[in-house]
């Protein structure tokens, strides 16, 4: 199969461009982050410069790991219900385009600015704490393990959550009903997040890989598995021979 | 082995193809040839099929029976891509991306179309379409023609062999259908073969070489002057200052008369069977029996007359 990168770079730079001129879109994408961090930036701006001792086994930081699962679906899980809502799916597929194309094309458009928003989000959590929580709150709750996981993960969860939501745009007649199940599926991710940000599930460096790995493989499969998914006639006509 | 299309080919061959989801029929047992730069008129009322022929040809929608070629290659899913490449797709609605500017919607299927140069291919689409003024208002302030427009200019961004138009004046004023009309019209001078979808009779019998009828399985197909022939019998039609006292006198002398009818204006319409050899003498039968002529001429059927007397009829097989 020939694979065609201007055609992947059309749609990428297509969809950057909507979401430049989607006011509601990008309030969003804005928004739900912002929601996510209250509470962790609550907790620690509350906390007293006695308890930076005990923050060594916290891991506040991975919290915010939640922000890439939660952020994309609200991008990917309308690119194709959206498209077919709207009517412009149709001209899209009458092009040579490649279902394989389209979606990771798609993705991409999605993850660009999903990883920008988790890693800008991250930098103001650590700026608001450096400068407004009680001396050595800030020092005792980063380490570089917590944001070597924000730079590993951050990306992989992102590309993940695509995936899930794509695969439910290509699948959901209405774009919010792919949004809302995008979210839904998506639960168990951020729960997991939480277990290892709380110390439920203790992080460890081997957990870090294998869940690394993991996340790889469920990446690479994403693309296939939504590809597989994307089914021309059902999306054109709603229903099937 | 890859089928290699020669120009003298058609442009599309379609046998027996029949299109169903579930049980409801889209189209059953079509078949049909379109040459090479003909405008093919694709007639039918709402829900007779045409969009999902379209779709098919176009490599959207799986036939479920039959088969069909398009600018020589088999249409299967082996040959989407190829297809698509050659040919491009106008649907019932523009499908804008109505937040981008009408250069943005086409730079993105330049690229899909892999067009060599995208900038000239875009200026070209929009000179064709007389856009070139609007190129950089978003296309959500754009009116429906405008729109259409638009869409017209996507479709001609990689300069198809075989473009598809369903329906490009739904929905559009007599102005606005009118400058389709042209554009259409120029596309044909360039040497374009075309397929149009409409139920609007006289785009069809304005813009297409031949049309086919369609109502989920085809009725007639054939140069619209040639339907309205092969359909209705020729006939002459005469209005006269007063009513003739012996009208089959008067018309029985005239070479080829079949019959004689008064219409509800009170005009006589004679059938003969061929017009150009009896218009004189049936002049000269009139002015013989002391009629005063106030005006005689040929009784033109129009296409709407063939549309409607076949639409409700059963299939006519074979018709290619």
């Amino acid at each position: 199969m020939s694979f065609d990168l201007r055609r992947v770079r059309a749609i990428i730079r297509k969809e950057l461009r909507e979401i430049q001129h989607n006011r509601s879109l990008l309030v969003a994408m804005a928004v739900l982050p912002l929601v996510f961090i209250i509470q962790p930036l609550v907790a620690v701006l509350g906390l007293s410069a006695k308890a930076a001792a005990g923050l060594s086994h916290e891991h506040v930081l991975l919290y915010l790991l939640g922000i890439p699962v939660l952020v994309p679906p609200v991008i990917a899980a309308t690119a194709i219900a959206g498209e077919r809502q709207q009517g412009t799916l149709e001209p899209v597929l009458t092009t040579p385009i490649r279902r394989e194309e389209l979606l990771l094309g798609k993705a991409l458009a999605a993850w660009v600015p999903s990883i920008a928003i988790a890693y800008v989000v991250d930098a103001a959590f650590l700026a608001v704490v450096a400068l407004f929580a009680q001396p050595g709150i800030a020092s005792a709750m980063v380490n570089r393990s917590d944001l070597a996981a924000q730079v590993v993960f951050v990306p992989l969860l992102a590309a993940w959550s695509i995936w899930v939501g794509l695969a439910m745009s290509t699948r959901a007649s209405d774009a919010r009903v792919a949004q809302q199940l995008s979210l839904l599926a998506s639960l168990p991710v951020v729960l997991c997040v939480v277990l290892i940000a709380l110390d439920v599930i203790p992080p460890s460096p081997e957990l870090g890989v294998a869940l690394a790995a993991l996340l790889v493989v469920l990446d690479v499969g994403g693309w296939w598995v939504t590809s597989r998914l994307f089914d021309r006639e059902r999306l054109i006509a709603g229903t099937r021979d | 082995m890859e089928p290699t299309p020669t120009i003298a080919e058609p442009a599309l061959v379609v046998s027996h193809l029949t299109k169903r989801f579930g049980t409801r029929i889209a189209f059953d047992d079509v078949s049909f040839t379109v040459a090479r730069g003909e405008v093919f008129g694709f007639l039918g009322p709402n829900g007779a099929g045409k969009t999902t022929m379209v779709r098919t040809l176009g490599t959207l929608l799986a036939p479920t029976s039959g088969s069909a070629t398009v600018l020589g290659l088999p249409l299967d899913p082996g040959h989407g891509v190829q297809i698509r490449r050659r040919t491009a797709v106008m649907p019932e609605t523009p499908g804008l991306y109505v937040r981008l500017t009408v250069r943005e919607n086409l730079e993105c299927f330049a690229d899909l179309y892999e067009t060599d140069v995208p900038r000239i291919a875009i200026d070209e689409a929009l000179a064709a379409v007389d856009l070139t003024d609007r190129a950089d208002d978003p296309c959500g302030t754009l009116s429906k023609g405008l729109r259409q427009r638009v869409a017209l200019a996507r479709a001609l961004l990689s300069s198809p062999e075989l473009l598809f138009l369903d329906e490009p004046t739904s929905g559009l004023d007599p102005v606005a259908a009118r400058d389709v009309y042209g554009l259409v019209e120029g596309l044909r001078t360039r040497g374009a073969t075309i397929f149009l979808t409409t139920h609007r009779l006289e785009e069809a019998e304005r813009l297409c070489d031949r049309v086919a009828i369609l109502n989920t399985t085809l009725r007639t197909i054939g140069p619209p002057n040639e339907l309205r022939n092969r359909l209705f019998a020729t006939a002459i039609q005469i209005r006269l200052a007063a009513p003739l006292a012996d009208p089959d006198a008067v018309f029985g002398t005239v070479p080829g008369f079949t019959r004689w009818q008064r219409d509800d204006e009170g005009a006589y319409l004679v059938t003969v069977t061929d017009p150009a050899a009896a218009a004189p003498a049936l002049t000269r039968a009139l002015a013989a029996a002391g009629a005063d002529v106030l005006a005689i001429g040929e009784s033109r059927h129009s296409l709407e007359d063939v549309y409607l007397q076949l639409v409700d009829e059963g299939p006519v097989k074979d018709a290619r």
